[in-house]
């Protein structure tokens, strides 16, 4: 039996911190034949990317293997020198990493950065030749003006673009072996998907083995044969990748399974949801959340109801931004183009759209904190556009965000109790006595222990801290809430879980709900109604069924292919 | 296939359940103190031996500030030309100046002028700094540009060279702690300011900020409750940086001659009246050194102790 | 690069203007008679006050001072001193020696501020790393003149091995002494800061990106690691050059050095108020022209400075 091109046994990672030495990696065994891909998935330290990066020796800070072995075409990579792997770095293994905007060095120019490489692996020697090598390389990634844009620097780059530059980068000595540590979780989703193709079609046109990393079950299963699913710094779970999402075993995988809003959309858009949903709760048992389950609810519950007065109505909004140039001339920006769309009460209506399609500029006016270049919005029949400050103080109450960054969405000197009653003391509802009662109330509805009443937000994690946040915007018992997306910055099992929150609070409170989000496998679980926006302009709006059913128009469509997962047969 | 050791190939493994058990998704941890950014501070400086010596330092430095009486008995200004430059002796340890007076006294006497300085300017640098900081960042448009121009005039002057100015204007009688504070604190605060500005204009763009204006706030209860709270630590580590600043500008205008006039204790002005007999009495200049020196040191390792615990990235870097 | 080049010399007007004027409201403003403090303790005679008062315009008007003074530098005209010599022409004799005096204090801190700096970075938490460190806390802790004093004690009184005091023409082997003490006031700043800001390069994903694509850390560490930490350093040294202004004139009082600093310092000790006011104005005059430049270089380090519109 030949050896895999890679072997890696019994492989232990640790980082020393202040409080010890912290074990990332246990027991991990891999193998990976050559020209094969493998997708290693799970969440934010579950140990990916660190196991990963291990192979040639980039661990982050303080991390450093601590025992088993990695074999990499009949080498030890473990015990190399330093002079060793970097002579296997770039050459014989590739590494495409994940941040298109940090990846590149500012100060230098493309070119630069790609002759460097180049040059640094021996694919080519004399000025001339590693400029045209370099101007190839950056051809192959999909960069078609490469000659033109050698001498441009990174910011002036799109992350598409970026990314493309890191991608040829590491494939520019054609290496055996490439470590694409999540190349594309940064991008637009119709950007990932066009990268991914061309990732895809360069490595097996060279025969290149691929590790991808993601912590997208469905992207991972989408473009790999294998998957490796990881917890907790160990391998939980391995196997050919349909197997794996058709029929996971481990406890874990199924809560995965189960949560992947990517893999939940394609579920329900199966004609035969009523019976997967049955198949997978029966499978799971103990599955403590199933975005299906939640979507189908839903969908029961408005049937029953019928037709309701509008909430929100977007009359023909305009928003014109003024942006000064060096010379102090102002050109006008048209961020939203006569926008006219309306909300029904306690339904919800999914924003969705790529980055710099408007979709938070609409949320920003409703929210008056932005102003109305032209046309109108209405709350509750009551105009925005005529609404002077105490008018609009009062509708604050009516509406509340919730906004996407966890980390920064809490005031990080307040503590929890008074983040989520300063709406109460603004507003002067009650109290100090009574405040607190509804304080402790309203952790109680999102969840929390009352023991948070007296903590500070470093102490939470991202999801508890969008819980809390969710709890401050209930603070005034509003009737909409805007959500900015809240969920997208979420680990996949705590978005689910913040989701089905979201789910519950709106039937019990008969909460109005807008969603602005990026993400369309998101919106297929959560909303009633979907309003696709394109560089400012409202591109398609129609109940969720219709979008996703019967889309219109070609973007939409694209965005919809865009969703990760999509071009795999469930069999479900 | 075992099922507890994994065969890589193309089989399906299931790790054994018990070997990575399921913990509750986002499970709240209640048993850990509570934490936030300046009890963070507190126990990392609590931890630090730089921030002890610096504090005992600081603290014997103001305690000899108050009450000169109780380290020396000796009158500073009683000199005797007799004892011109006279090494140590019986009751003074140091010797004399070359005009005949105790150098221990002297510095002992001279360390309440340079802390006042040091406090006054800081006081004044804090004061002018965050005023015009937090306007200009908070309010942004031409409120800043105004303001930033102003401050770019000001910073564009370095703060000694304009100080010389002032005090050159002032016959040495009229020169006193005021005076000198007066002179430095006014052109050293736009610094101060240019921090403060930044870090609000940080600040600002966080979604807390837009959280509390989407409950109705208002903007100036914005910038006081949330704003100036988090924007804060670096001004607080630059103050008591610039504290040892103010004192060496002090010690260098009074060395210059430009400082305070010798009626007044001052180590600047003993340095620059020894300077002359370098040669021959060295110490009589090295003494009041040694107390500048230490007094500076004591304020720029608070200062960095400060910025440590504060700022987790340099907490890192340590 | 030109479009800033101009945007930053059009930004360079208003400062240039607003600290002239800031500079001689201050003296008209005060409550002194700059007149009457040159005399010190003496009492002048009303008519010797009133021709010093017409020889330095200062019965006219302010904002007329102003202009004057202003209109003079446009014509090289920037005074006179005391002893009646044009502040121009001593500029000219005294310049060359301050600026060989700055340069190599320039050269010493840089070098050795960026190198030491660069090596505590990439030996954080070693022997190294901390002995610099404390190194560079002694020397910030030490005022510019009790560092001459002490250098100009022991390398000169005990030692010999420098002439205490600069000679005839300034040669550069006279100057070195005083540049090294010059040096000293920048560079544990200068070794800090390059030191945090290596440390914080380091971190940034690009430089793993550089070894993940096959970069030997020869490579890495000046073309990535130190290329990148030198811009926070560019601009700490031309904010710095106010402080080696103040440091000059103290380091060229006490060594003797015949340059610019050495002329403001006697004119202070002298309680030359006037000619202390025109001396200052060209320094700070000089310090806005040095951190034009400066802002130049940042920008031919910082291509994302440079392209912006």
């Amino acid at each position: 039996m030949t050896e895999p091109l890679l072997q890696i046994r019994d492989l232990e990672i640790a980082f020393k911190t202040q409080n010890g030495i912290v074990q990332a990696v246990r027991g991990v065994n891999l193998d990976l034949g050559a020209g094969e891909t493998l997708a290693i998935v799970g969440e934010s330290g579950s140990g990916k990317s660190t196991t990963a990066t291990s192979i040639i020796n980039l661990l982050p800070g303080t991390g450093h293997i601590t025992g088993g072995s990695i074999r990499f075409d009949g080498r030890e990579l473990t015990s190399l020198s330093r002079k060793e792997m970097e002579n296997i770095r770039g050459r014989e293994i590739g590494f495409v990493p994940q941040d298109p905007m940090s990846n590149l060095n500012p100060v230098w120019s493309i070119g630069f950065q790609v002759e460097e490489a180049v040059r640094a692996n021996g694919i080519a020697t004399g000025r001339k030749e590693v400029k045209k090598r370099a101007i190839e390389v950056l051809k192959e990634a999909g960069l078609a003006d490469a000659d033109r844009r050698m001498k441009q620097y990174p910011h002036q780059f799109s992350g598409g673009m970026r990314q493309r530059v890191l991608i040829g980068m590491g494939l520019a000595a054609n290496p055996k072996l490439l470590i694409a540590d999540e190349p594309t979780s940064a991008l637009d989703v119709t950007v990932q998907r066009v990268i991914l193709d061309h990732l895809e079609s360069l490595t097996q046109e060279l025969g290149t083995a691929v590790i991808f990393i993601t912590h997208d079950l469905g992207l991972a299963a989408e473009r790999a044969k294998h998957l490796v699913v990881m917890y907790k710094g160990r391998i939980v779970e391995a196997g050919p990748s349909v197997e794996i999402l058709q029929n996971p075993q481990h406890p874990y995988t199924k809560r995965l399974v189960a949560a992947a809003p990517s893999l939940a959309s394609r579920r329900i858009q199966s004609a035969d949801a009523q019976l997967a949903e049955l198949e997978v709760s029966t499978q799971t048992g103990t599955v403590d959340f199933d975005l299906v389950a939640a979507a189908a609810g839903r969908a029961e519950l408005k049937a029953k109801q019928g037709p309701r007065p509008n909430a929100i109505e977007v009359d023909d909004v305009t928003k014109v931004f003024k942006i000064r140039q060096g010379s102090g001339r102002a050109v006008d920006f048209t961020a939203v183009d006569k926008m006219s769309f309306a909300v029904e009460k306690g339904t919800t209506t999914a924003i969705v759209g790529e980055s710099g399609s408007g979709k938070s500029t609409i949320a920003r006016m409703l929210l008056g904190l932005e102003t109305i270049t032209s046309g109108d919005i209405r709350v509750d029949g009551e105009s925005l556009a005529g609404l002077d400050n105490k008018g609009l103080f009062k509708l604050r109450r009516k509406m509340q965000p919730v906004f996407q960054d966890p980390y920064g969405s809490l005031n990080p000197l307040q503590s929890i109790g008074n983040i989520i009653g300063e709406p109460l003391d603004v507003h002067k509802v009650g109290d100090s006595k009574s405040r607190r009662n509804r304080v402790n109330e309203l952790l109680d509805q999102v969840s929390l222990p009352k023991a948070m009443f007296g903590r500070y937000p470093n102490e939470l994690s991202g999801g508890q801290r969008q819980r809390v946040a969710i709890a401050r915007a209930l603070a005034l018992k509003p009737e909409i809430i805007v959500l900015d997306e809240a969920v997208s910055a979420l680990d996949v099992l705590v978005q689910a879980q913040v989701l089905q929150l979201l789910a519950e609070l709106q039937e019990e409170l008969e909460l109005t709900y807008l969603f602005i989000t990026h993400d369309l496998a998101v919106v297929r679980v959560i909303a009633d109604n979907v309003c696709v926006m394109e560089q400012g302009k409202l591109v398609e709006a129609a109940t969720t069924d219709e979008v996703f059913g019967n889309p219109k128009m070609e973007y939409t469509q694209r965005l919809l292919d865009a969703i990760p997962g999509s071009g795999i047969k469930m069999g479900l | 296939m075992s099922n507890n050791e994994y065969t890589p190939g193309p089989g399906h493994y299931v790790a054994p359940l018990e070997e990575t058990p399921l913990a509750a998704v986002d499970a709240v941890n209640v048993d850990e103190k509570p934490s936030n950014l300046w009890r963070d501070a507190w126990q990392d400086l609590r931890g630090r031996i730089s921030f002890w010596i610096s504090s005992v330092l600081i603290l014997l430095i103001v305690i000899v500030a108050i009450f000169p009486q109780l380290f020396s008995s000796v009158d500073p200004t009683k000199c005797d030309l007799q004892f011109s430059n006279q090494g140590p002796s019986e009751g003074h340890i140091l010797g004399y100046t070359k005009l005949g007076c105790d150098v221990y006294s002297r510095i002992i006497h001279g360390t309440g002028t340079s802390v006042s300085v040091g406090l006054i300017v800081t006081v004044l640098v804090f004061g002018l700094g965050v005023i015009f900081g937090a306007i200009a960042g908070f309010y942004g448009g031409w409120v800043d540009s105004v303001l930033s121009r102003v401050g770019d005039i000001f910073f564009s002057i370095p703060y000694i060279l304009a100080a010389i100015v002032v005090m050159s204007q002032f016959k040495a009688e009229d020169r006193n702690v005021w005076v000198i504070s007066l002179a430095i604190g006014l052109f050293a605060w736009p610094s101060t300011a240019r921090v403060l500005r930044a870090e609000i204009i940080r600040v600002k763009q966080a979604d807390y900020i837009t959280s509390a204006k989407s409950i109705g706030l208002s903007n100036f209860k914005i910038l006081m409750r949330h704003v100036l709270p988090n924007s804060i630590a670096p001004v607080i580590v630059i103050t008591t940086l610039s504290l040892a600043g103010a004192i060496v500008a002090e010690a260098t205008l009074s060395y210059l001659g430009v400082g305070l006039p010798s009626t007044i204790m001052s180590w600047g002005n003993d340095i620059g009246a020894a300077q002359d007999n370098l040669r021959n009495s060295p110490m009589t200049l090295i003494y009041p050194s040694i107390a500048l020196s230490i007094t500076v040191l004591a304020f720029i390792m608070l200062g960095e102790a400060v910025r440590d615990a504060l700022d987790p990235k340099a907490r890192a870097r340590r | 690069m030109a479009r800033y080049i101009f945007f930053r010399l059009l930004q360079a007007i208003p400062v240039l203007l607003g600290t002239t004027l800031l500079i001689y409201f201050m003296v008209f403003a005060m409550p002194g008679d700059p007149i009457l403090a040159l005399f010190g303790d003496k009492t002048p005679t009303p008519a010797q006050l009133e021709a010093l008062r017409e020889q330095y315009h200062l019965n006219e008007p302010f904002i007329m001072q102003y202009l004057r003074f202003l209109g003079g530098i446009f014509v090289g005209d920037l005074g006179t001193t005391y002893s009646g010599q044009p502040v121009i022409s001593v500029l000219q004799s005294t310049f060359p020696v301050t600026l060989r005096l700055a340069l190599i204090a320039l050269i010493l801190e840089t070098v050795f501020g960026i190198g030491l700096g660069l090596l505590s970075g990439l030996r954080k938490g070693g022997a190294s790393d901390n002995i610099i460190l404390a190194f560079s806390l002694l020397l910030i802790s030490l005022p510019i003149f009790v560092i001459a004093f002490v250098l100009q004690y022991l390398l000169t009184f005990q030692t010999s091995i420098f002439r205490p005091t600069v000679g005839e023409g300034a040669p550069w082997g006279d100057l070195i002494l005083p540049g090294i003490v010059l040096a000293t006031a920048s560079v544990a700043q200068i070794i800090r800061l390059t030191r945090t800001s290596v440390i914080e390069t380091m971190g940034q994903d690009f430089v793993r990106t550089a070894y993940g694509k096959g970069l030997s850390r020869g490579r890495v560490i000046p073309v990535h690691i130190l290329r990148n930490s030198l811009i926070p350093v560019v601009t700490y040294i031309g904010t710095d050059l106010g402080v080696m202004m103040v440091g000059a004139t103290v380091t060229e009082g006490i060594f003797n050095v015949p340059g610019v600093g050495r002329t403001l310092f006697q004119a202070i000790k002298q309680s030359e108020g006037p000619t202390v006011v025109s001396f200052v104005t060209v320094m700070v005059l000089l310090y806005l022209i040095l951190n034009l430049l400066i802002d130049l270089l940042y920008a031919v380090l910082d291509p994302r400075i440079r392209y912006v519109k």
